[in-house]
């Protein structure tokens, strides 16, 4: 079932949490709503399940307005960050509770709802279990019961909020792959709610990048890192390195740094942002781009070899990272200290004024 | 919590015959001490008071002081009427505690202060008020009686008596547990189409229960030996309103403090007995939230 939502407004008092948003969530999709925290991403999941109550606006699912409708009403599946389990009911007893609750002419007998529970219960892999409590149980144990119990009256649509918030870093990646795995099983209309970019774009279809209660943009995962439209998604999503100068006769310029632009830009100032694997490594200035850099720290943990730079000469606000490969890193073994040059090859520039970036390209001339 | 520090002292490998690890948290024998000290001074030496002055007496003499058919009856009045006070007070209790925890409304915080004001007044300043409120001339009395309803000097008025008295107690308790629910498990429950009266009942009254019946057991105790309040609104009439801390009062203005003990250490075993089993109650149920 797809959800759209339109033009929904939500206040708090005087503070408005949620403008104009208008969104259409695909039907059997993983949708991600990405932002910091009190961007208003999770009151606009709670409006979807109608937790909360929008001031203007619809919701539609499958195309029919249930703004209306009751929480109760809505069938759909709810997960919350802090799992929000029944403390003195068992995992069965739990993960029964929704089907239990539907009107007398809609329940299922009980054997019926033993064998979905048992069902379940191994769907989960926590079979095991089902006459624990819940506080004997793990956090990443408690939500998949808390899953487990979302699904179980079969709703259309599932909706977390930040379900592995609570979760240390291995067991999140685990419950990620395994709800990818249910997900492309049961193709239920999925919306989590995240902070976590990473999170983000590995799990879902789609991206909605929301800030201060607006939508910033809308993308698949991999076109949104490639393709931010906005200064806020570029600085949100990724590590990202800044340069902003003078233009100054087709060149960027700050101190001793400079960068030749191909195309000049119209206004005085402009901002380049620049992906830490779109920079090169050189021992010498090039013709194209001067920046001058004193290596801070060096990091080779992970797929690539991080490299902190600190800017000689000029002012950066933040320190600068360049990604490089394990066999550049043999090769030219940079060291802490070690003075070096950052030679652009794709850099993202924000002229004077405005909001939506030019990617510029350097090709092959250097 | 001493549990837990110990096990992580004992967990820490020694050698045979070494002073075994200090305590994490300090102060604890001091602490301990001054508790234990408290305890005897305040609680265990008028009980030990207690049995010392009704040992004078022979098991016959005893149970002949505790068999008489007038403190019989008077154990009767009290026990049935502290029993219909605190189940009135579980009730409305409940209704209070959730009233203060889950609505706004102006003068929620007049209303809060209020409820400790039962505990706040002496006991005999409220009984005499209830007497007068509730006599046949009185305010509410006189709307009771053209009802056939009579309250003050009858059993009844015991039970009025009992449940002002011991309310704070059951709000008290439930007070708290209430405010520490968590919207998220109603949220959850609701998700799951659960209706109101369904969640009430399967989602917040078992969270409630432990909290209220430790609360409606507290009123039931105080009630038990319940004096100044009710003797004023109660009538006094052997056999029929008569309650056994009135029995107690009697036996000592007769000076026969030896039956006055004896019927109080009646008093004092029930309400033991009964916190006690309460306790162990509650902590059965407690492990379980806790996973042990």
């Amino acid at each position: 079932m797809s959800i759209q939502i339109d033009q929904v407004n939500k206040f708090y008092g005087q503070f408005q949490a949620l403008h104009d948003v208008s969104l259409t969530i695909p039907e059997g999709q993983i949708t991600a709503l990405l932002g910091p925290s009190g961007s208003g991403k999770t009151t606009l999941l709670r409006i979807i399940a109608g937790l909360e109550s929008a001031e203007r606006g619809r919701i539609l699912f499958g195309g029919e307005d249930i703004s209306q409708l009751h929480v109760r009403d809505r069938n759909v599946g709810f997960v919350f960050q802090h799992y929000a389990l029944f403390r003195h009911l068992t995992v069965a007893q739990n993960i029964a509770f929704g089907l239990e609750s539907l009107p007398k002419k809609q329940r299922p007998p009980k054997p019926e709802i033993r064998a979905t529970v048992a069902r379940l219960l191994e769907m989960i892999q926590l079979p095991h279990l089902a006459n624990r409590y819940p506080a004997q149980l793990s956090g990443g144990q408690k939500q998949r019961v808390a899953l487990a119990r979302a699904l179980a009256t079969k709703p259309r649509i599932l909706l977390l909020d930040e379900p592995f918030g609570a979760l240390d870093a291995r067991v999140r990646k685990d419950l990620r792959r395994w709800l990818r795995n249910l997900h492309d099983e049961f193709h239920f209309t999925s919306v989590f709610v995240t902070h976590d970019q990473e999170e983000a774009l590995e799990l879902s279809d789609q991206v909605v990048v929301v800030s201060h209660g607006r939508v910033e943009q809308v993308n698949a995962p991999t076109e949104l890192y490639a393709r931010p439209e906005s200064r806020f998604v570029f600085d949100f999503l990724g590590q990202v390195n800044e340069f902003s100068g003078q233009l100054k006769e087709g060149r960027l310029v700050q101190g001793d740094a400079w960068v030749r632009l191909p195309e000049s830009p119209s206004g005085s100032e402009a901002q380049l942002y620049l992906r830490p694997h779109e920079v090169r490594l050189t021992s010498e200035p090039s013709e194209q781009a001067h920046f001058p850099f004193c290596i801070e720290a060096v990091s080779l943990i992970g797929s690539e070899v991080r490299v902190e730079l600190k800017a000689q000469g000029w002012q950066s606000e933040d320190v600068w990272e360049v990604g490089i490969s394990h066999a550049e890193f043999n090769r030219r073994q940079p060291r802490r200290g070690d003075r070096c040059y950052a030679v652009p090859d794709i850099a993202h520039l924000f002229a004077e004024g405005q909001d939506q970036p030019r990617t510029i390209s350097w090709g092959d001339s250097a | 919590m001493t549990e837990t520090v110990t096990q992580g002292a004992v967990a820490t490998p020694r050698p045979f015959l070494v002073k075994r690890n200090k305590r994490v948290l300090p102060g604890f024998t001091l602490s301990l001490g001054i508790s234990l000290l408290f305890v005897s001074m305040v609680l265990l030496l008028p009980l030990s008071g207690l049995v010392v002055e009704a040992s004078g007496m022979s098991w016959q003499q005893f149970w002949f002081v505790i068999s008489d058919p007038r403190v019989v009856a008077s154990y009767k009045v009290t026990a049935l009427a502290a029993l219909a006070a605190s189940l009135f007070n579980a009730l409305f209790g409940l209704l209070l505690a959730w009233v203060l925890v889950r609505y706004e409304f102006p003068g929620k915080r007049l209303v809060d202060a209020m409820v400790d004001l039962p505990f706040a007044l002496p006991t005999a300043v409220a009984g005499i008020t209830l007497a007068t409120l509730f006599a046949e001339t009185g305010w509410y009395g006189q709307w009771l009686s053209k009802l056939g309803l009579e309250v003050a000097f009858t059993p009844v008025g015991i039970v009025v008596a009992m449940a002002f008295t011991s309310i704070p107690f059951v709000v008290r308790t439930v007070q708290p547990v209430l405010e520490e629910l968590s919207p998220e498990d109603e949220e959850a429950a609701m998700s799951l189409g659960a209706s109101d009266g369904r969640i009430f009942r399967k989602v917040i009254f078992p969270a409630l229960w432990p909290a209220l019946v430790t609360g409606a057991a507290l009123s039931f105790t105080r009630s038990l030996g319940e004096f100044g309040a009710v003797i004023f609104i109660a009538g006094n009439m052997p056999y029929v309103s008569e309650v056994t801390s009135l029995m107690i009062y009697v036996r000592l203005q007769e000076f026969d403090y030896a039956a006055a003990s004896a019927i109080a250490s009646v008093v004092l075993l029930t309400s033991l007995v009964l916190l006690f089993a309460i306790n162990l109650w509650q902590a059965r149920f407690l492990r379980r939230l806790e996973g042990r």
